[in-house]
């Protein structure tokens, strides 16, 4: 079947896209788009998580078919121009990325949680990235990374 | 492969009396899964994300319509009032990402033993409204809606199209086993719901069986002896815990042994009926 829907900002279209496929697989492997990362295929990893509609989501757990006509933003659309968002920024100054495969997950739902909590607890923090697993840093830095984008962003 | 993108909820009924053998797609938190690790391969995917109707609900006289598309967000964020019970069940499903996706209809649909939602519908004393083409409307309790591992009362051409839940009068539950606060599939869990103008409690054990299920002697026990003006009696505290344990019939397997989760069952009634009792008391005493 063909699938057309929004990707940063862009109509894009697929051809020959099996019923059963994944919206993360059309990203990666139609639209050429391989920030969203495929590891688990089962929700646990969080690293292919997209905006659906402004709502983060697994990129694996969308039928392909459920995004018709809709909005998807990806770890690509998160940046403006050439000017990276506070989050990306705060990530790279925290070295919050070591293998960087968990990172453009986290990036997208930490920018959710940013967008609706600017200043976050920690706890608050936690839970929001508790579906985002990383097995590189520990998480420590990815904290500092996501409080010092809420400063940023906060202005201060 | 299918896939067919109903707007209507009779479009829907349509199709699945047509195909009765397409799978529902809502969240797809279950659904696709099984499709991404070729476990399925249905004939079609019936996709309910265009059905509108399906994710309102509705709050009237003490009652709760909660549609079967309503994302876990929207009760942890919107029903924690009427629906205490599921909305703490729900905030301890997965992660942030398969709150915004997963559903109650789905979780009714997948009948799980271990799905999160059961235990507080159970212990509220919901009703599963399901719905065909060809025969109309079913409302069958949730009691009788679990008829053994993953399989549910839901005919091949029914749609779950909404849980009636009764809005809480008084406290309610939930507590669950696992080994971190996210992202945890429960070893077992267990939901308590008081119903004071009953003088009633209700109960739920999750993980715990092949089905979800009540502990129905642990209700009548607290129906038949339970002081409503009165601290908990630690005896019948006790009591209470034993018989919600002897309800249980789990199995070892990779999340728990039968003995553990059969502890952990007694041991989770008597915590949740001690905080819902707190508060009753607290409540009584406002």
């Amino acid at each position: 079947m063909r699938v057309t829907f929004t990707v940063n900002g862009r109509e894009e279209s697929a051809q020959d896209v099996w019923e059963g496929e994944s919206l993360l697989y059309v990203l990666r492997e139609r639209l050429g788009l391989p920030g969203s990362k495929n590891a688990c295929e089962q929700g646990e990893c969080g690293s292919c998580t997209v905006y659906l509609d402004g709502v983060p989501v697994c990129a694996c757990l969308v039928a392909a078919g459920q995004a018709e006509g809709r909005q998807v933003r990806t770890v690509e659309g998160l940046a403006e121009e050439d000017r990276l968002d506070p989050v990306q920024e705060a990530f790279v100054e925290c070295g919050a990325v070591q293998c960087g495969f968990c990172t453009p997950g986290l990036l997208v739902q930490a920018h959710d949680l940013l967008e609706r909590v600017p200043r976050p607890s920690d706890a608050e923090i936690r839970e929001a990235l508790a579906g985002n697993l990383c097995r590189c840093t520990g998480y420590e830095k990815i904290l500092d990374a996501v409080r010092l984008a809420a400063v940023r962003k906060a202005g201060g | 492969m299918d896939f067919l993108r109903p707007t209507t909820w009779e479009e829907a009924l349509a199709a699945k009396a047509d195909q009765p053998e397409a799978v529902p797609i809502q969240g797809g938190t279950d659904v696709m899964v099984e499709l991404n690790f070729d476990v399925r391969r249905p004939p079609a995917l019936l996709d309910l994300g265009r059905v509108a109707e399906l994710r309102e609900w509705s709050e009237e006289g003490g009652h709760c319509r909660l549609g079967a598309g309503v994302p876990y967000t929207a009760v942890i964020e919107r029903l924690g009032g009427p629906l205490p019970g599921l909305a703490q069940a729900a905030r301890t499903v997965g992660s942030p990402q398969i709150r915004n996706r997963g559903t109650v209809g789905g979780n009714l649909g997948a009948a799980s033993p271990a799905g999160d939602s059961h235990p507080p519908l159970l212990a509220a004393g919901a009703v599963v409204e399901v719905e065909s083409r060809d025969r109309g409307v079913r409302m069958i309790p949730a009691a009788e809606f679990y008829l053994g591992v993953k399989r549910s009362a839901l005919e091949p051409d029914e749609l779950i199209r909404a849980v009636h839940v009764p809005a809480a009068t008084g406290p309610q539950y939930f507590s669950k086993v696992g080994t971190r606060n996210a992202m945890v599939i429960a070893v077992c869990s267990f939901a308590v719901a008081l119903h004071p103008r009953e003088r009633r409690v209700g109960t739920g054990l999750g993980s715990a069986a092949p089905t979800p299920r009540r502990a129905p002697e642990a209700e009548e026990l607290l129906a038949a002896e339970l002081d409503w003006t009165a601290p908990l009696d630690p005896a019948l505290l006790a009591r209470f815990g034993e018989l919600c344990a002897r309800a249980a019939a789990p199995i070892d397997d990779v999340r728990g042994t039968a003995a553990y989760r059969v502890h952990a069952i007694g041991v989770m009634a008597r915590r949740t009926l001690s905080w819902a009792w707190n508060d009753h008391l607290e409540k009584r005493a406002a």
